[in-house]
């Protein structure tokens, strides 16, 4: 390209961009974006699209929670693997419902196990959300329940699972408190965020509103340290109180799906 | 009511109108997922037969969701206009599609025939049109509303700022409105979702909109999309309010699970109404919607969502807005699947809402987890500029980095303003050629406009 048709590319206003995420200050070409602004979107969108059709390899995470998290084992906590009723990406998809009920062959791998924790792990709508994150934070977090007395269930990973789904394994662990793990809607910045859900006295009936939420938690996002403190916090308080959803906010958790719906609410997985 | 049709001695029935005109609705998962869908295809033009000869006057004798329970139903019956339906009261639905595509049928006969019209009627007709038909008389209808600027001129197309950020950063959002504003975006409403739905951060962002405006003198108004609850308490503390925004739903029970009711949105209209910060007109509603906002919420009623999403609209016109739009691909792919889905679905809200005399707008939108990507969105955008949308979204970069799902952006209102010769609202027009824009692309402004 001769400089003269590369000054007819300008790229304009390059200090907003250091101001917001957003895509501002995109150098255009007539009223149209330039061929590598037009590239890197379809890649970020590639990308996401990939993040949803990841498969959720459970004999591989469960290995690596084994390995990487020696507490699970100095505490015996077994790591159990289960799948919702979903069969594939394709229905998880269309039908909602089935990804947060499990299979009867998963329910039948269930004991009561009288604990006051279920801590489950779900691919929701990004398997890779989960596999980066939920280790990080469980490294955290795990030690100072041990501390704080909490009796956990054994460890549950599901694939094609939902929000709703951590609620079904809770109540079938007969556990005090429900705690899924679960990668959220990927965005074209963020494609392996994730997001933690609880409820205190699970039950497969619940609903969002007697939930709270902790989002965002990626590189670049809620980083695992303090996603694990403020997860003790929520845990620490639900049971002090006996309940979760609305009557439990943070007052620096803002983002809660708990609180009143304006419309566009960030979609749970 | 029992209806049937038979094709090729086969007899296909249909237990209510809302069994039929479920039926009868183009494919869309949604209604797979609610057990409302037709079984087959030919069981859906079965439906279609049957609900072409099927009056009109019908959808006046029964409701499809019953008085008792749904406050949407009373408002839709009590506000009906039997002299404005008395031109079309002898015909049936594949009559009506026939008159509203005539050459009789004009820009003006289409705005006196508004009120005649219930939202069951639109969506029958909708079911039985195509696309093409949709835009060919959605194009004939004009709606035009006033609050700072003049919305949905002929030849007009204007444009809602989304300049949202993860944390509400006050720069962060400054940057992304002068961005709009330069590349002239911005003319329908500067709104914003926040991340954060309270009373300090909503009152904070519309501080913010407003010094940008009286600053640099923009003909627009502003918005923050929280709860109206949320809203109404930053108008009662002094927050320069100028539209108020809500999502509505098409039944009672979705609408309460949006923690809103009618009587509520009487209340803000009448709140905002008193300020009188218009200078050209006094609608200052905002309403959001969406098809299968009401399956969601589980409060649909086995009403298929098209339907569902035409009865919203009863709600909104009842308070006169300034913008209605459409969120047509943000809900995922249960409700709407793919490219197709939304696109259908984009255009079916257009003509309703225009249809039953809303100022209507769309987001034009998708989630990476639907089956659609960025030529979909850009055929819808051009089909929509062709049925004479009110107004469309503008993005940067079309990525919303806050809702995390991609919408239009403002290079593509540029593309679709140039492509199909449509300009901006007229006085924000005017304020473009003027030298407060050139103020505004002087380096450094966002922190100014913020005043840090």
């Amino acid at each position: 390209m001769t400089d003269a048709m590369s000054s007819l590319v300008p790229t304009p206003r390059q200090s907003l961009r250091d101001l917001t995420p957003a895509r501002v200050s995109l150098p255009t070409t007539g009223h149209s974006i330039t061929t590598n602004e037009v590239l890197s979107f379809q890649l970020a969108h590639a990308k996401a699209r990939d993040a949803v059709h990841t498969v959720f390899h459970l004999p591989t995470f469960a290995q690596r929670l084994v390995t990487e998290l020696p507490i699970l084992v100095e505490a015996s906590l077994p790591v159990l693997q289960l799948r919702s009723n979903a069969p594939d990406r394709l229905a998880y998809l269309r039908r909602p419902n089935l990804g947060r009920t499990l299979h009867p062959d998963s329910v039948a791998q269930l004991r009561p196990a009288s604990c006051q924790l279920a801590i489950i792990i779900a691919d929701g709508l990004s398997a890779l959300a989960v596999e980066r994150n939920a280790i990080p934070v469980l490294a955290h977090l795990i030690p100072k329940l041990l501390a704080d007395a909490w009796t956990i269930a054994p460890l549950t990973l599901v694939q094609q699972g939902r929000v709703g789904i951590g609620d079904a394994i809770g109540f079938s662990l007969a556990a005090s408190c429900s705690l899924i793990f679960i990668g959220e809607r990927p965005g074209l910045s963020s494609a392996d965020s994730m997001g933690v859900y609880l409820t205190w006295s699970p039950h497969p009936d619940r609903t969002d509103a007697e939930r709270n939420c902790l989002s965002n938690i990626r590189a670049g996002g809620l980083p695992p340290e303090a996603a694990a403190a403020r997860l003790f916090w929520y845990l620490q308080t639900a049971r002090a109180k006996g309940q979760t959803g609305i009557s439990l906010k943070e007052d620096f958790l803002e983002l809660d799906p708990a609180a009143g719906r304006s419309g566009r609410d960030r979609i749970s997985p | 009511m029992l209806l049937r049709h038979s094709i090729d001695g086969v007899t296909y029935s249909f237990d209510s109108l809302k069994d039929l005109l479920a039926k009868a609705t183009p494919v869309r998962s949604g209604d797979e997922l609610a057990g409302v869908a037709a079984r087959n295809s030919v069981e859906r033009v079965a439906a279609q037969m049957a609900l072409a000869d099927l009056p009109l006057a019908v959808f006046l004798k029964e409701p499809i969701i019953p008085f008792e329970v749904d406050e949407v139903t009373r408002l839709i019956f009590d506000s009906h206009d039997p002299s404005a339906f008395a031109p079309i009261a002898s015909l049936t639905v594949g009559e009506f599609r026939d008159a509203l595509l005539s050459y009789e049928t004009t820009t003006e006969s289409l705005a006196s025939l508004a009120p005649g019209l219930i939202p069951e009627m639109v969506a029958a007709v909708c079911k039985l049109m195509r696309v093409q038909d949709l835009i060919a008389v959605a194009r004939k209808v004009s709606v035009v509303t006033r609050f700072r600027t003049t919305i949905g001129l002929p030849g007009r197309l204007s444009t809602r700022l989304q300049p949202n950020h993860p944390t509400d950063d006050p720069i962060g959002i400054a940057a992304a409105i002068v961005d709009g504003l330069i590349l002239g975006s911005g003319d329908a409403v500067i709104g914003i979702n926040p991340a954060a739905d309270n009373v300090a951060s909503t009152a904070k962002l519309l501080r913010l909109i407003d010094s940008v405006r009286q600053r640099y003198s923009i003909p627009t108004q502003s918005c923050v999309l929280s709860h109206i609850t949320t809203q109404l308490s930053a108008l009662e503390q002094g927050a320069p309010v100028d539209l108020i925004f809500q999502s509505i739903a098409g039944t009672e029970q979705a609408n309460t699970s949006f923690g809103i009711n009618l009587a509520l949105l009487k209340e803000a209209h009448q709140a905002a109404s008193e300020l009188s910060r218009g200078d050209v007109g006094r609608n200052v509603m905002y309403f959001e919607t969406g098809q299968g906002s009401a399956l969601s919420a589980n409060a649909h009623h086995g009403v298929d969502q098209q339907t569902c999403e035409a009865r919203a609209y009863a709600v909104a016109r009842h308070f006169k807005p300034m913008l209605v739009n459409t969120v047509v691909g943000f809900i995922g792919p249960e409700y709407l699947y793919d490219g197709k889905q939304i696109l259908r679905a984009g255009i079916e809200d257009h003509f309703c809402g225009k249809l039953l005399g809303l100022p209507m707008g769309c987001d034009i939108c998708y989630t990476n987890h639907a089956e659609a990507d960025q030529d979909d969105m850009d055929t819808l955008l051009t089909l929509l500029g062709a049925a004479g949308v009110n107004y469309i979204m503008g993005v940067p970069g079309a990525d919303d980095v806050m809702l995390q799902y991609q919408s239009t952006s403002f290079h593509d209102a540029l593309y679709l303003r140039s492509t199909l010769g449509l300009r901006p609202a007229p006085e924000f027009e005017a304020w473009l050629a003027s030298d407060m824009l050139h103020q505004l692309s002087l380096p450094l402004q966002p922190q100014m406009l913020t005043g840090q």
